[in-house]
């Protein structure tokens, strides 16, 4: 079942900060694209995906993994992540942002070795 | 309608300078096929889907944007009799922040459609043209974006799955749709129109409507229904259950099928075979069974 693949707390935006010692993972949404777009996670590892938008409404959107929240302007919108598999998953943004909306997209990438190379994490 | 009349043209390679590949005719039949009616009884009717324009757009995947719009105008025009009406399943213009901008593509659109000798057109916004303003702009050039009607027996219904940027129905619009279909006998003919797939054909991709198993769970009650929407610039068809899904091309640049390469970039343009992969729809509707024909036209010679 895709949903198994990963054990995921949505948080509500602007939520609960997350366990201490948990990493977290910065991602800037912008017109038309995410930064970093390539995410780094670990197998078994929690992380803590933090996004904030510098312009407009954008959606965080990994399909594969039933996951989805509005990345707002002026709200820090997080999602907490266990990953349970190891694979290559695609995100997009799924709120309609302009010419250029189909092409701002990212993967997050989950590996059984430690490295975390590009992740944008702490 | 003079259907078989209209059948031998579109066998005829070349009318109006447009190229009719006659291997593309009659590619699909949607919901059942049905003998050759001969002279067509007075319920028989046809329709053309015009899809995907993006007038505005300005990139490598289309040089000549300002083309095609007019020639499928000249397609459908050069029909030896017009069809009942047209439908444009969304996308007429691209997107742009600049509300003058929209206004005026919408416009030039408007103007253009105008020249189409059809009794009447049918339109309804795509993501370009509404998601940025919530159709604002849509609403004033060319009315409401959700809305149903009536035609020689079929129920015909638009869906606004594009006016909310997150690319929902919403539950008002869902329950409009309940409202709607419950005037309509249960073996009523159901044809639905709307922009993006209702069900999760490539959701990474966006090719999908969060909400849209809710309005095929109500659609789901009629038997005989059939969806034709634009959004992914291609022809595809599939099926939920006893519902048709059919995607009509684009008039502006063709999309990847689903899933055949990394990402969704526009297939690049070719320019030996300029507006290829481009073309509209011809739909032959008999209320009667009730099914529906479907000719997929190229704009231009493919080959």
């Amino acid at each position: 079942m895709r949903l198994a693949a990963l054990l995921i707390a949505l948080l509500a935006a602007g939520g609960p900060p997350e366990n201490p010692g948990e990493r977290v993972v910065h991602v800037v949404a912008r017109k038309f694209a995410y930064s970093p777009d390539v995410i780094q996670l670990q197998l078994g590892v929690p992380a803590i995906i933090e996004l904030t938008s510098l312009d407009r409404d954008h959606g965080f959107s990994v399909p594969e993994l039933g996951l989805r929240i509005d990345v707002e302007p002026g709200k820090t919108a997080r999602v907490r992540v266990v990953p349970g598999k190891v694979g290559t998953f695609e995100f997009h943004c799924d709120v309609f942002c302009g010419s250029g909306h189909e092409e701002m997209a990212g993967r997050i990438v989950v590996s059984a070795s430690a490295a975390m190379g590009g992740s944008g994490g702490r | 309608m003079g259907s078989r009349t209209r059948r031998e043209f579109l066998q005829i390679a070349g009318v109006g300078g447009v190229v009719f590949a006659s291997g593309l005719l009659e590619a699909c039949s949607g919901s059942g096929s049905r003998p050759d009616p001969g002279p067509t009884a007075a319920d028989d009717f046809y329709f053309v889907q015009l899809s995907d324009t993006h007038w505005g757009y300005q990139g490598p995947a289309n040089p000549e944007a300002t083309v095609e719009l007019p020639r499928a105008i000249e397609l459908v025009n050069a029909l030896p009799q017009a069809p009942d009406f047209v439908v444009f399943t969304g996308d007429l213009t691209h997107t742009t922040d600049d509300d003058q901008e929209r206004r005026r593509r919408m416009a030039q659109v408007r103007d253009h459609l105008a020249r189409l000798r059809v009794r009447t057109v049918r339109l309804m916004a795509g993501e370009h043209d509404a998601s940025l303003d919530r159709g604002a702009a849509f609403q004033e050039y060319f009315g409401a974006l959700r809305y149903s009607f009536d035609h020689k027996g079929v129920h015909f219904v638009v869906l606004d799955n594009v006016s909310d940027p997150k690319g929902i129905l919403g539950d008002a619009q869902i329950d409009w749709l309940s409202r709607d279909l419950k005037a309509q006998p249960k073996d009523a003919p159901i044809v639905v129109f709307t922009h993006r797939p209702l069900f999760d054909l490539k959701p990474d991709w966006d090719w999908t409507t969060a909400d849209g198993s809710r309005a095929i769970d109500v659609l789901h009650a009629y038997p005989h229904v059939t969806v034709f929407y634009g959004h992914i610039h291609q022809e595809h068809h599939q099926q939920t259950d006893h519902i048709a899904h059919h995607a009509a091309r684009s008039l502006m640049f063709p999309l990847p099928a689903p899933g055949s390469q990394p990402k969704r970039a526009p297939l690049p343009w070719d320019p030996a075979h300029p507006g290829k992969g481009l073309g509209v729809r011809d739909v032959d509707a008999d209320p009667r069974q009730p099914s529906y024909k479907l000719r997929e036209i190229p704009l231009a010679a493919e080959t």
